[in-house]
């Protein structure tokens, strides 16, 4: 039986700044513009696990447990906190979608059980979104 | 693998005739969308870019460059305008397909230079009904 993937979306909303610590604040603002002062988003994140379904439950992975993991790793780590000063995350590098996005990679990838993640998709809002998938064969774009 | 996407929007006029055909084989194979007036979209356009997070920057391309590289390419060529006058539909129907081949071309370059990232992707959801791929699907 070819595999599945199912897809499991949370969304959460925090605040942040486009920040390297280890420069001044003028350089901060050289380098990140308007993105150096504190703002925030709706984040939406879908996570998309690949796998065979168990033959006897039917599933890739019940979606409660993976709410779980979601719940544990993502959601109480990230909803209602400030990226900059709640987390551990951006003490070198700054909180873009980008680098946001390879932490929630990171994050899942140790979290979840060996094999099952496929990719993750994170939209800061409608209008920008950024990808990341482990093969190249399911290409991340 | 990691990819950057930014949506955009531009409405836009549009009209699938194929001009070697008659009026009546066109109205076979286009149906409703060969009104010989035209009609139009919301036109979204999902532009996709993959390469290295710059260690500095935190970033695969500035977000404000891909804007200006879209409003000068994109939006400022096709948007409020008339998709069958402009040149490059003057040899092919400006069909969603073509229309998603056509920005890709037409953004390709200028990304690569002005940004160091590469287009992978570009999407163009004519409706919210339909969408065409060209390039990489996720």
């Amino acid at each position: 039986m070819p595999p599945v993937r199912i897809t499991r979306a949370i969304e959460f909303s925090t605040s942040l700044r486009y920040c390297r610590p280890d420069l001044s604040a003028a350089e901060n603002e050289r380098l990140f513009g308007r993105r150096a002062s504190k703002h925030g988003h709706n984040y939406r994140l879908e996570v998309t696990l690949r796998g065979e379904p168990d033959p006897i439950t039917g599933m890739v992975l019940d979606l409660k447990q993976l709410q779980d993991v979601l719940d544990a790793e993502i959601m109480a780590r990230f909803d209602h906190r400030d990226l900059n000063d709640d987390t551990p995350y951006f003490d070198k590098a700054a909180p873009t979608p980008e680098n946001f996005a390879l932490v929630i990679h990171r994050l899942l990838l140790a979290a979840l059980p060996d094999g099952l993640l496929d990719g993750i998709r994170l939209e800061q809002d409608s209008t920008l979104y950024v990808e990341v998938r482990e093969s190249p064969e399911g290409a991340g774009a | 693998m990691i990819a950057l996407t930014r949506r955009y929007e531009f409405p836009a006029a549009h009209l699938l005739a194929q001009p070697s055909l008659s009026d009546a084989e066109n109205r076979r194979l286009y149906g409703k969308c060969a009104n010989p007036n035209g009609h139009g979209h919301n036109y979204g356009v999902e532009v996709s870019v993959s390469g290295r997070v710059d260690p500095l920057s935190g970033r695969i391309a500035d977000p404000d460059i891909l804007d200006a590289i879209f409003d000068e390419r994109v939006r400022a060529r096709f948007g409020h305008r008339y998709l069958n006058d402009d040149p490059a539909f003057a040899d092919r129907v400006p069909t969603a397909e073509n229309i998603a081949q056509v920005i890709h071309d037409e953004l390709a370059g200028a990304i690569d230079e002005r940004t160091g990232a590469r287009l992978v992707r570009v999407r163009v959801r004519e409706t919210r009904r339909n969408s065409f791929v060209y390039g990489v699907m996720a």
